[in-house]
């Protein structure tokens, strides 16, 4: 859904006199890549935002820490995202006021954010986004990895890998044919590299500049940006015009 | 120009057969939009009390809000009248949610089964609305257009015509009435897109409630 | 109090002929009556500790706060009636919450000092209201380092090295004089405030307390939270031993 409705026409729709919704997104982020590993949940996406088919930011974060136990990651629109931020910042600070020991683990995070994205959806005025919300939290059964989504309408589900965007069509097909569940980080840095690259030649809006984090009983680290080597010498970039015989 | 559409079909077929002493409710577990399966491992069945259980296929936002909605009302009945809500009870309050967002439905296909207040096996029918019938036997869903037409040959339900009217439940066994769930299943996974990857059952009796789960075909 | 209010006491709008508003001097009596709660600035940040009269033993332990975090860089002793507090500690996490919201940095320590110092003014400017029956001691850590600030039942509010409310501030503020904060860093400074307020406990009057402990200071990540269990419980033990010693001289 993220990126085929970036190409929206740009006329607001106004319902009734003062109140104006979102009818369509503005600047939109792509694909997002998350699958469950060993010790938790690795997360990928690449930093670019775009207005329309314009790449209008370069370098923003689309994944981001919640609390001690979760990453979100994003695509769609950008602002929406930042206001979703706000929500979760908001319930991560009365976790911390309360200091009494307990905090938001990702099913509770996920939970609500389903909730939101209905509620929105509901009102007409959706969030644009398609969420991924990732994490680990200790639990009575012991370490728990979770791995969820939500989409703007607020369809949600749980999975062992999920891809949105574009990396539903391009990146799912490699995800359920190499995955596991006991892949160590860096097998999962491989597998989620393999998918931003196929990424980054097929989907228009994205760019080579990627982010991956992870999220462990340990918490959250999310490494700075960094290129995929890419190849683009094959010969019928070189040439293109060989081979392809005119009928006159 | 994209405009902003709030539902979304994903898919799946339920349905539900009752017996004379049980009620087979089942749904596939694929959750899918357009050409795309988003998870092969999605759960449609909720269970609202211990002898009532709702499958609903559509639009997922929409189901799961309404089971939720049920189950927090079933809950509140429990508190107010010391006792679980019978099965026709919830039928009609599943009808009575449905028709109260009338002109912004729900989009949610559901068949309701348990056992009512005799311990006969019961099925309830909806559409997204809230118009009900109790029947003995219905598929909703993407795959119930393949499905119904095979259980009304195999189940040879009274017709509705009859005058005095007859008991709707079905002549099988319980052994029975699972088996062709999952053949039904089966043959509709073969040609309907939005059904399959597997099968969940769930089968009420006078001991109580199980659950089954068996894979569909994954193509 | 050395006068009685001979009629002028019954409403806050109503000064005395020497210029006094008596409802508010009563305001700080539920303040004088109360558990101590002293706070001290030390070189790394913020203790707040507070002396928690437990006037049941079927009260349940850690229960009825006295220490609130306020946003994720500051927190508030409440010294007085606890539900009074309660209401200065909403009001304080919206200030903040929305200064937050607007200008994207969370909100210097004296700012919210000044707001919720002029919420516990409003209070004493109107007929139909009552002020509030309680003190409170503000620490927070912001780009200008530690600060500690007290506000009374009037709506004065000062900047404090250290500070003290309650029964035994008395005892406490001459305690606290004779530290060096400058030097003292917070994990010795929790030590401190429990042997004040061990100290300055009466057993004879007050049976019971709970000590609570807060801290905000590099160690805590410049975040207000309650000190780790395992150092108040050292603290705690510091405490009773200097008690023993003292009792022995």
């Amino acid at each position: 859904m993220d990126g085929s409705h970036a190409s929206g026409s740009k006329v607001a729709a106004a319902d009734g006199p003062g109140t104006q919704r979102t009818q369509y997104p503005y600047v939109t982020g792509t694909s997002i890549i998350a699958l469950k590993y060993k010790d938790g949940v690795i997360m990928a996406s690449d930093t670019g935002a775009s207005y329309g088919s314009t790449l209008r930011y370069k370098s923003v974060e689309r994944i981001k820490a919640v609390g001690k136990h979760s990453l979100i990651g994003a695509s769609g629109e950008y602002s929406d995202f930042q206001e979703i931020l706000r929500y979760l910042d908001e319930l991560t600070l009365s976790d911390h006021m309360w200091d009494d020991g307990n905090s938001l683990g990702p099913k509770e995070i996920h939970s609500y954010l389903t909730r939101v994205m209905y509620n929105r959806r509901n009102k007409f005025d959706p969030l644009w986004n398609s969420l991924v919300l990732g994490g680990v939290k200790k639990g009575p059964k012991g370490e728990e990895k979770y791995l969820g989504m939500v989409n703007m309408i607020g369809t949600h589900f749980e999975e062992n890998h999920i891809a949105t965007g574009f990396g539903n069509h391009l990146a799912i097909p490699i995800l359920r044919a190499e995955w596991r569940e006991d892949m160590t980080f860096e097998e999962a840095v491989k597998l989620v590299e393999k998918c931003l690259l196929v990424l980054l030649y097929r989907d228009r809006s994205s760019i080579n500049k990627f982010q991956i984090a992870k999220i462990t009983t340990e918490g959250a680290t999310i490494y700075p940006p960094y290129s995929l080597k890419t190849y683009w010498g094959f010969s019928a970039f070189e040439n293109p015009s060989q081979g392809a015989v005119g009928s006159w | 120009m994209a405009r902003f559409d709030p539902y979304e079909n994903n898919g799946g077929t339920c349905v539900a057969i009752a017996g004379a002493g049980y009620c087979v409710v089942a749904a596939d577990m694929r959750l899918s939009v357009g050409y795309s399966i988003l998870t092969r491992d999605h759960s449609k069945i909720a269970h609202l009390a211990d002898k009532c259980v709702l499958a609903s296929s559509g639009f997922q936002g929409d189901v799961k809000a309404l089971q939720k909605n049920l189950a927090a009302k079933e809950l509140v009945y429990e508190h107010n009248h010391n006792k679980k809500m019978s099965c026709p009870a919830m039928a009609q309050l599943l009808s009575n949610t449905l028709y109260y967002k009338r002109f912004f439905p729900y989009y949610a296909f559901n068949v309701l089964g348990g056992l009512d207040s005799e311990g006969k096996g019961c099925v309830f029918t909806y559409d997204a609305v809230g118009s009900y019938e109790r029947t003995g036997y219905s598929a909703q869903g993407t795959g119930a257009t393949l499905m119904m037409p095979v259980l009304d040959n195999q189940l040879k339900s009274p017709s509705p015509l009859l005058l005095p009217a007859r008991d709707a439940v079905t002549p099988l066994s319980e052994a029975e009435a699972v088996d062709l769930v999952k053949d039904v299943f089966a043959s509709a996974t073969e040609r309907d897109i939005y059904t399959g990857d597997k099968l969940e059952i769930v089968i009420i009796n006078s001991s109580g409630s199980r659950r089954e789960c068996i894979e569909l075909r994954k193509d | 109090m050395s006068s009685i209010g001979t009629g002028y006491d019954l409403s806050v709008t109503t000064f005395s002929p020497d210029g006094r508003v008596f409802q508010v001097e009563y305001a700080g009596k539920a303040v004088d009556n109360s558990g101590t709660v002293v706070g001290i600035k030390c070189k790394d940040g913020i203790v707040l500790g507070v002396e928690k009269l437990v006037t049941s033993k079927m009260i349940l332990k850690g229960s009825n706060r006295r220490l609130h975090s306020v946003h994720r860089h500051s927190g508030l002793a409440v010294a007085g009636l606890a539900a009074d507090g309660r209401q200065i500690v909403s009001r304080a996490k919206s200030e903040a919450a929305n200064y937050e919201k607007v200008y994207g940095e969370p909100m210097p320590v004296k700012e919210l000092a000044d707001r919720v110092a002029s919420y516990v003014h409003l209070c004493t400017l109107y007929w139909w209201l009552r002020p509030f029956g309680c003190g409170v001691i503000l620490g927070g850590y912001d780009r200008d380092g530690p600060q500690l600030y007290m506000i009374e039942p009037s709506g004065l509010s000062y900047k404090y090295f250290g500070a003290a409310l309650g029964k035994g501030r008395q005892a406490a503020k001459t305690e606290i004089e004779k530290l060096k904060l400058s030097e003292l860093t917070c994990r010795e400074g929790i030590v401190e405030v429990a042997k004040i307020i061990y100290g300055v406990h009466d057993e004879a009057k007050d049976k019971d307390f709970e000590l609570e402990l807060s801290w905000v200071c590099d160690e805590s990540n410049r975040q207000h939270e309650k000190v780790p269990d395992d150092l108040v419980e050292q603290a705690k033990a510091a405490a009773q031993a200097a008690l023993e010693e003292m009792d022995a001289d």
